[in-house]
């Protein structure tokens, strides 16, 4: 596989197993790095946490979508809302075929559709929303939830996902609330469970613990994953496929226990990544080690 | 063009108008979806909720997760509106307002009810009275304050017809109804409702009759013709209206049910300074919080009849004589004259 700067291939959205996967991670791990570089600023350490899981939800064949027809009236929907992790989702985008992959070179930058947080006005294909001040996507895909499965009462899912640091804004378990009263079957929330926020750890720094049972008690079927293991992410994303199919009447939270910064020794699992770009000389090790 | 003098036709809650708005709405377009926050008696999304119980969803008390859920629900080419007192439903959820409905540009529209002091009882909490300052500063916002109870139905339908976000200010007391259910009303288009060429009164919600009131009585006791402009839509503002206010009449003085900071009267002053600069007065809150009473007593206590209206005018009146030639203290909010 060609790994040089931003090669342009593109992926197709199909079943795969773990080592194709861990293929395309490690492509997405490298935007990721190559594209904070270049903007001199972002966050590097939960998109690189969460791209094994973000390789198997776009290029696995669990998500409905279509890069051609960004707005496709059956798709599936994906919001971060943890909007800091944008460096993530635009690559898996650009990587989908949504805009071009050189395009990834200008993310922060005056006059980029890349914005720092994704921003719906400048209208890149793939956002459906823009998110960055936390515990706000969440609901909004509780709202595309409940338009889907209550009102046109059609066959798409909502798929989600939220930091752990960001349980911490009291609207998320507003949002947990709703998503149970509705029995949103077809929502899929997604908690990246690093325990790094930009000051420490979550569980310093207002402990958010124990999350599955927390979840439980709200009226979510929850299931706790290794975020590094494809077997365990594909048993986390066919039990919400079969619980969508079978409509259980009750959504669905993956807790991914991961590693900020994963795949880069000096950055994984250390907060002090949480906000910050690689310097070009970093770059250059981090980029040695993915491959 | 004649203007036809309005008249008292009674008096109803402006809340009404936006229920059966909703309900209205809900009848030419099944798209139009309505989302409760526990006060749905009070704010009568109830009317909505009773018609078509298949499209309101109850969110509970929860303003933020409410306004956020709406905004998926605007995603989804359904026509949102989400309901509470204006004390939740454009503070609560600021930053909720601020990012997932602007910024989105998401075509979500807030029902913000009890607005003002005349919620009364209830006391400073909530009576919400720096909305209009908030909202007005929101990109992509349009921001709509009703006269009475014909033009809070009028706003509430026109709003449902348009696209992007709308915020509808309206009160839970019965309010002098003048308009009727022919009275032109267009988003964006302030209203004469008296023609006048010494002064202009600007005004909005409860307000514009009081003005009408004032008008009245600077021209039966001092022969004043006094300009009457109904400003129901505050954002965006209606620039030509305004200026030709000041153009013509040569001073200006507003009135509302909200913080002379910020507010409507401020939106107004940018036109002005702006295009025209001609002196103004400014009626509405100075500056404090509400209380416990009455709506009726506090609106006396906290200068908003006609009475103020009148009194600014003739300050106002002055001035434009004097050119600016007298110094006032910048924060100075209070009237050299008070004749009534």
């Amino acid at each position: 596989m060609d790994l040089g700067f931003f090669p342009t291939l593109t992926f197709e959205n199909r079943k795969r197993n773990a080592k194709e996967l861990a293929e395309i991670a490690l492509v997405i791990r490298r935007d990721i790095i190559n594209s904070l570089v270049l903007a001199k600023s972002g966050h590097s350490g939960g998109p690189l946490g969460i791209s094994d899981f973000m390789a198997s939800l776009f290029f696995g064949g669990y998500m409905k979508y279509n890069p051609q027809d960004a707005t496709w009236a059956e798709r599936d929907r994906f919001v971060f809302s943890a909007g800091h992790y944008c460096p993530v989702q635009y690559s898996c985008l650009a990587r989908a075929g949504y805009f071009p992959v050189e395009e990834l070179a200008t993310l922060r930058k005056f006059g980029s559709r890349l914005q720092g947080h994704p921003g719906r006005e400048v209208k890149l294909p793939g956002i459906e929303t823009s998110s960055g001040s936390l515990g706000q996507g969440i609901s909004i895909a509780v709202g595309m939830a409940i338009s889907d499965n209550l009102i046109d009462k059609n066959n798409r899912k909502v798929f989600a996902v939220t930091g752990d640091g960001e349980l911490q804004e009291g609207s998320c378990w507003e949002a947990a609330m709703s998503a149970a009263q509705f029995k949103l079957d077809n929502l899929c929330w997604i908690v990246d469970n690093n325990d790094c926020q930009i000051d420490g750890r979550v569980r310093d720094v207002m402990s958010i613990y124990p999350i599955a049972q927390k979840f439980e008690a709200f009226g979510f079927d929850a299931i706790t994953i290794d975020g590094h293991n494809f077997e365990q992410i594909f048993e986390a994303l066919d039990m919400f496929v079969s619980n969508h199919a079978n409509k259980i009447r009750k959504p669905t939270v993956i807790i991914l226990q991961t590693k900020m910064g994963r795949g880069v020794s000096f950055m994984e699992d250390n907060y002090e990544w949480h906000g910050k770009p690689p310097t070009p000389a970093e770059a250059e090790i981090a980029l040695e080690q993915l491959i | 063009m004649k203007i036809e003098p309005l008249k008292l036709l009674g008096s109803k809650p402006t809340r009404h108008g936006f229920g059966e708005g909703l309900v209205a709405l809900g009848e030419e377009n099944e798209n139009v979806v309505v989302l409760g926050a526990d006060i749905t008696g009070s704010v009568l999304t109830s009317f909505f909720q009773n018609r078509f119980p298949e499209r309101f969803f109850s969110i509970g008390i929860a303003e933020q997760n409410a306004t956020t859920i709406a905004v998926g629900l605007a995603l989804s080419g359904k026509i949102p509106f989400f309901s509470s007192y204006s004390a939740f439903a454009a503070f609560r959820n600021a930053d909720q307002m601020r990012i997932s409905v602007c910024y989105n540009e998401a075509n979500v529209k807030i029902g913000g009810g009890h607005s003002g002091i005349t919620v009364g009882p209830d006391g400073a909490t909530h009576q919400s009275l720096e909305e209009i300052s908030f909202l007005r500063s929101l990109p992509n916002m349009t921001l709509i304050v009703p006269c009475d109870y014909h033009e809070a139905k009028k706003a509430t339908i026109a709003a449902g017809r348009m696209t992007g976000p709308v915020y509808i200010r309206f009160g839970r007391s019965a309010v002098p109804m003048f308009t009727t259910e022919e009275t032109p009303f267009e988003i964006g288009k302030a209203q004469i409702f008296r023609e006048g060429s010494d002064i202009a009164i600007i005004a909005c919600g409860l307000m514009v009759w009081q003005a009408l009131l004032a008008a009245e009585e600077l021209e039966k006791r001092k022969g004043i013709s006094a300009r009457v402009i109904n400003l129901a839509t505050i954002k965006p503002i209606d620039v030509e209206t305004v200026t030709l206010a000041a153009r013509q009449c040569g001073v200006i003085v507003t009135a509302e049910e909200h913080q002379i900071f910020g507010g409507m009267g401020s939106a107004v002053a940018e036109v002005v300074v702006k295009n025209c600069p001609v002196p103004m007065e400014f009626i509405g809150i100075p500056d404090r919080f509400g209380e416990s009473g009455e709506p009726d007593e506090l609106l006396e206590k906290l200068g908003l009849t006609w009475r103020e209206i009148y009194n600014g005018c003739l300050t106002a009146l002055k001035r434009k004589k004097s050119e600016f030639s007298s110094f006032r203290r910048p924060t100075d909010l209070t009237f050299e004259n008070k004749e009534v």
